[in-house]
């Protein structure tokens, strides 16, 4: 669909498309560094739709903006993020530059303050088209209507500027700019955050039904298990920078194994569940504070099953014996010890 | 259970016919952002009052406690009309305190946690042993030993410790009621179950009602004994929170419902199209019917009646009322007898 300035490389079979390795942040603003992301391995096949849960702090987001290098000068990041086969830690701006938009785009939280207010809709739209694709204006226009109707927003709507929108219209604007170029990766941070319940439906209906029908990956971010669930195949949950456990959405938000991925479910109730009814779900103590390194588990200072041994080394994220579809980085989870022998 | 509802005698707080106005913007009507309001919230009941942004939720709860000044209407406290005198408010604030949804804006920066806790007994010149009230407030909240956070800022105290202060200062003259608009939205999952046990605690410890305002309705299903629904200024349902939750009948508290996110595969037709419309434009009739699923399977004639008679939900009672006059717990219907609607969940 899509022409761009510089060659895509192709995907070879069962390869995936995204593969993120070893992946550290660093932020270096401040007094203390803030140790942002701390070793993560996240793997993407072409088509999947993957949620990053987790609280304030926890690193998702700092995670989904640096793959396509969208984080402030101050972050130091270091690891591997390959994108079709292509690392794109290492590529020049010009090639990142393509790569954005075109093959792979964000949408943001908070769409009042990610659009140009003095702009129309319709023309914010089609600047991707223009920068990345060798076409007039006028085409650029006609592909902005067609995307506004696809995102459900009215084509007459291309006039309007974002103030005169609501809130849900405006998330579907974003949606469109993203969609704009054929991308074959969506990053949603947060996409239905500031939105009533019924329109957070409508969105999170649309996002799902949109990357259905084009084949393409989503990364979306939530601090909502719930939301995730009903919109990703796969979740992973972090914690201090750190994935704790990742599995297919429907057991990891009915049958979690890291005990804090449990406190994370437990914090979104099933209405109707008598377990619950006048039991809210809470962990006493507070999110970790990610200036310090820490040493075992993030999570041993909170853990209800704390054990002597959570405190020391590394717990990594191991494979769960007789769910291979599963990880949690958890010394209880079955199997732990012996693919901790095994390396 | 023991019955909590507790609304056989006169409830602590109650909004009677009330309705907040607020003056036109340019180009546009005025807004009606509560418009005829009737709900009681019982003594050491917990009601969740649930809604979208735009709905008049937090205009209502601001009213109930005073702080803005109802168009028309009464809020009644223990019974009594509330006196809008300086001694009346006076009075009314030492029984009805508000908490509100971010903590760190409710707080001074420059004022340490000690002083923060002891200001409503200062305002209210209660000096005499100051210091054991404020630990004794702390110590209700949870944050022990208190003495070991008194000298400490807003800013070095976690998101959670931060509510907990503030939730400690709206304790200290020892009111009845707490108003919680949002209380836990602004925090942290796995923080949010800690303070919402907290309004447990204390409704549990201290026999204190307290209506939460949320767009949450896990929150409600958390701690509520009761909810209400509103919609565009008006209470649509109300009643206990297994009747509304898991057998909802109005068709935008079923609406609400649909929407709530899960794991199971959405039905395309249970999400409701459309936004909220705005309070300066308040349709006729039922203010719902030009979003209502409902309407649209009706018989022309009882579908009619939604666009000319509002459902009004009448004072007082603890039990459920529907705002709708084709359910079977709404209004009661004055001609033909409205079609019997089969609910389910």
């Amino acid at each position: 669909m899509t022409e761009t300035a510089v060659r895509r490389p192709e995907l070879g079979p069962g390869e995936p498309l995204l593969d993120v390795r070893g992946l550290t942040v660093t932020y270096r603003s401040g007094r203390d560094p803030v140790y942002a992301a701390r070793g993560v391995d996240v793997t993407l096949a072409p088509g999947e739709t993957l949620g990053m849960a987790g609280e304030s702090g926890s690193g998702k987001t700092t995670v989904a903006m640096s793959l396509l290098r969208l984080l402030p000068v101050d972050a130091d990041v270091t690891g591997e993020i390959r994108f079709r086969g292509e690392d794109l830690l290492s590529v020049n701006w010009a090639r990142m530059r393509a790569v954005r938009w075109a093959e792979a785009s964000v949408v943001f939280q908070g769409a009042m303050s990610a659009l140009n207010p003095v702009k129309t809709v319709g023309d914010q739209i089609a600047e991707p088209i223009l920068l990345h694709e060798k076409v007039g204006e006028k085409a650029a226009r006609e592909r902005a209507r067609a995307l506004l109707d696809s995102v459900g927003v009215p084509s007459r709507r291309v006039t309007s500027y974002p103030h005169e929108l609501s809130g849900g219209q405006r998330q579907r604007v974003m949606m469109a700019m993203a969609l704009a170029c054929g991308p074959d990766l969506l990053i949603a941070d947060e996409p239905t955050t500031a939105l009533d319940v019924i329109v957070q439906a409508q969105i999170l209906t649309l996002l799902t039904d949109l990357v259905k029908e084009r084949g393409i990956s989503l990364i979306m971010i939530s601090h909502d298990l719930s939301v995730l669930a009903s919109t990703c195949d796969r979740i992973a949950v972090m914690y201090a920078g750190r994935l704790v456990e990742t599995g297919p959405s429907r057991v990891v938000i009915t049958h979690p194994l890291h005990p804090y991925a449990r406190a994370l479910a437990g914090a979104f109730p099933t209405l109707g569940d008598p377990a619950s009814r006048r039991a809210p779900g809470g962990l006493p103590g507070d999110p970790p504070d990610l200036r310090e390194k820490i040493e075992g588990c993030p999570f041993a200072p909170r853990c209800p099953e704390v054990e002597d041994r959570c405190r020391t080394g590394v717990v990594p994220l191991v494979e769960v014996v007789g769910a291979p579809d599963r990880e949690a980085a958890c010394i209880h989870v079955p199997g732990y010890d012996a693919a901790v022998a095994r390396g | 259970m023991a019955d909590r509802t507790g609304l056989e005698s006169a409830p602590a707080l109650e909004a009677r016919e009330l309705t907040v106005t607020f003056p036109a913007r340019r180009g546009q009507g005025s807004a009606r952002a509560v418009d005829g309001v009737n709900l009681a919230l019982g003594r050491g009941e917990v009601l969740a009052l649930i809604g979208e942004s735009g709905c008049g939720k937090s205009t209502l709860a601001r009213a109930l406690v005073g702080l803005i000044p109802p168009t028309s209407g009464e809020i009644r406290y223990d019974g009594l009309p509330l006196q809008r005198t300086r001694s009346g408010m006076r009075e009314f604030r030492r029984h009805v305190q508000l908490v509100l949804q971010d903590p760190y804006g409710a707080l001074n920066p420059r004022q340490n946690v000690h002083d923060a806790v002891a200001e409503g007994l200062r305002l209210h010149g209660q000096r005499a042993g100051l210091t054991r009230k404020v630990s004794e407030a702390l110590e209700q909240v949870g944050m022990r030993p208190p003495e070991h956070f008194f000298d400490r800022f807003p800013h070095q105290l976690s998101g959670g410790q931060q509510q907990r202060v503030v939730i400690a200062g709206a304790l200290t003259l020892g009111p009845d009621v707490l108003v919680a608009d949002e209380p836990v939205s602004s925090l942290d999952a796995s923080v949010r179950g800690e303070i919402l046990k907290l309004f447990l605690g204390l409704r549990d410890r201290l026999g204190l009602a307290a209506l939460v305002v949320s767009h949450d309705l896990g929150l409600a299903w958390n701690i509520a004994d009761r909810v209400a629904v509103m919609y565009l200024g008006r209470i649509v349902e109300v009643g206990t929170v297994e009747d509304v939750l898991l057998r909802p009948q109005h068709p935008y508290t079923r609406a609400l419902l649909a929407a709530v996110p899960s794991t199971e595969e959405r039905e395309a037709t249970a999400v409701l199209r459309g936004e909220p419309p705005d309070p300066t434009a308040i349709p006729s009739g039922c203010r719902f019917h030009p979003r209502c699923p409902l309407r649209a399977t009706l018989p022309e004639d009882a579908a009619q009646r939604c666009l000319t008679d509002v459902p009004v939900l009448p004072p007082g009672t603890g039990t459920r009322q529907v705002a709708c006059f084709h359910v079977e717990d709404g209004p009661p219907a004055p001609a033909a007898p409205a079609e019997q609607i089969e609910v389910t969940g």
